[in-house]
């Protein structure tokens, strides 16, 4: 967080510097504060860890979006073709996030992706029951889910 | 060139919204319901402001609709997920093809206890605390 804030606040400094008010200077200006902060990060203790997120963000972000796009595709498909290919079913997934925060971002972010949409945690909060449309292939599914789940908690621990 | 790309977003978005609408009238339960009107509208919300931010190209028109693309990416699935768990416990039927239900066998809909099914493997693990006797 300290990390994010400094990163922000350099790219500010280069916007007023250089005197160009656009959105795209500030973004230029958080890409030079963002390559300052790699190199200060071996003697900034507050620093640990921030240059390493940024990449993982970005390819998380990447990969949300292909997921996106390629279940959305896949929904409509259905829709749109008269007879049903779908199989849908409530399954339960284990969880391997632990605190109430990480349980809320796996659920959200699973209810984003079409064809998953999370119903409900069991009350020890080890289980997520997640209802699915395509259920053809339940493990290659679980796999994919607990892929995504992995990606989101490397990124928020 | 760029007026291609605009365009192509407006269309592809105007149709995921319209897909949506079609299947809120086609599928056949509340739960399937809900994938495709919130994901498939979403999709198509996020693509129309992807088109207006390109096309105004101002810094005030490109702040307003990333941060409706962030509010729209926050609160969809809190909303997908409310209504599609509402309508689970408030007994709507579901579609005849559903394959299975890992969740009924696990809801006690008296105490509305929602147990995990890992409680047996769980309760036969048991670690030593300080606690013990000796």
């Amino acid at each position: 967080m300290t990390g994010a804030i400094w990163n922000l606040l350099l790219g500010l400094a280069w916007v007023l510097l250089s005197g160009d008010f656009t959105g795209l200077n500030l973004l230029v200006g958080m890409i030079f504060g963002y390559l300052a902060l790699v190199l200060l990060e071996p003697q900034v203790d507050a620093l640990k860890g921030y240059p390493a997120r940024i990449p993982r963000f970005i390819s998380f972000v990447g990969f949300f979006i292909k997921e996106l796009v390629q279940a959305n595709l896949r929904v409509a498909f259905d829709i749109v073709t008269p007879p049903w290919h779908m199989k849908p079913g409530v399954i339960a997934l284990p969880l391997s996030a632990r605190t109430e925060m990480e349980i809320t971002m796996v659920a959200n972010l699973i209810s984003l992706t079409p064809g998953t949409l999370s119903l409900d945690v069991s009350d020890d909060r080890k289980v997520l029951y997640i209802h699915a449309m395509f259920l053809d292939n339940e493990d290659e599914l679980r796999r994919n889910l607990k892929d995504m789940e992995h990606r989101a908690l490397e990124l928020f621990r | 060139m760029i007026d291609f790309i605009k365009g192509a977003l407006l269309i592809t978005g105007a149709l995921f919204m319209l897909l949506a609408a079609v299947g809120l009238l086609r599928l056949p339960d509340l739960l399937t319901r809900m994938h495709a009107t919130t994901k498939a509208a979403a999709l198509g919300v996020i693509l129309i402001m992807l088109a207006s931010a390109m096309h105004f190209a101002e810094v005030g028109v490109v702040a307003r609709s990333f941060a409706i693309i962030v509010f729209i990416l926050m609160t969809a699935p809190v909303a997908a997920h409310v209504i599609g768990r509402a309508g689970y416990f408030v007994g709507s039927r579901l579609w005849s093809g559903t394959v299975k239900d890992e969740l009924r066998p696990n809801y006690d809909p008296l105490t509305h206890e929602l147990k995990s099914g890992l409680e047996t493997q769980e309760n036969a693990k048991r670690y030593p605390r300080d606690s013990d006797p000796d």
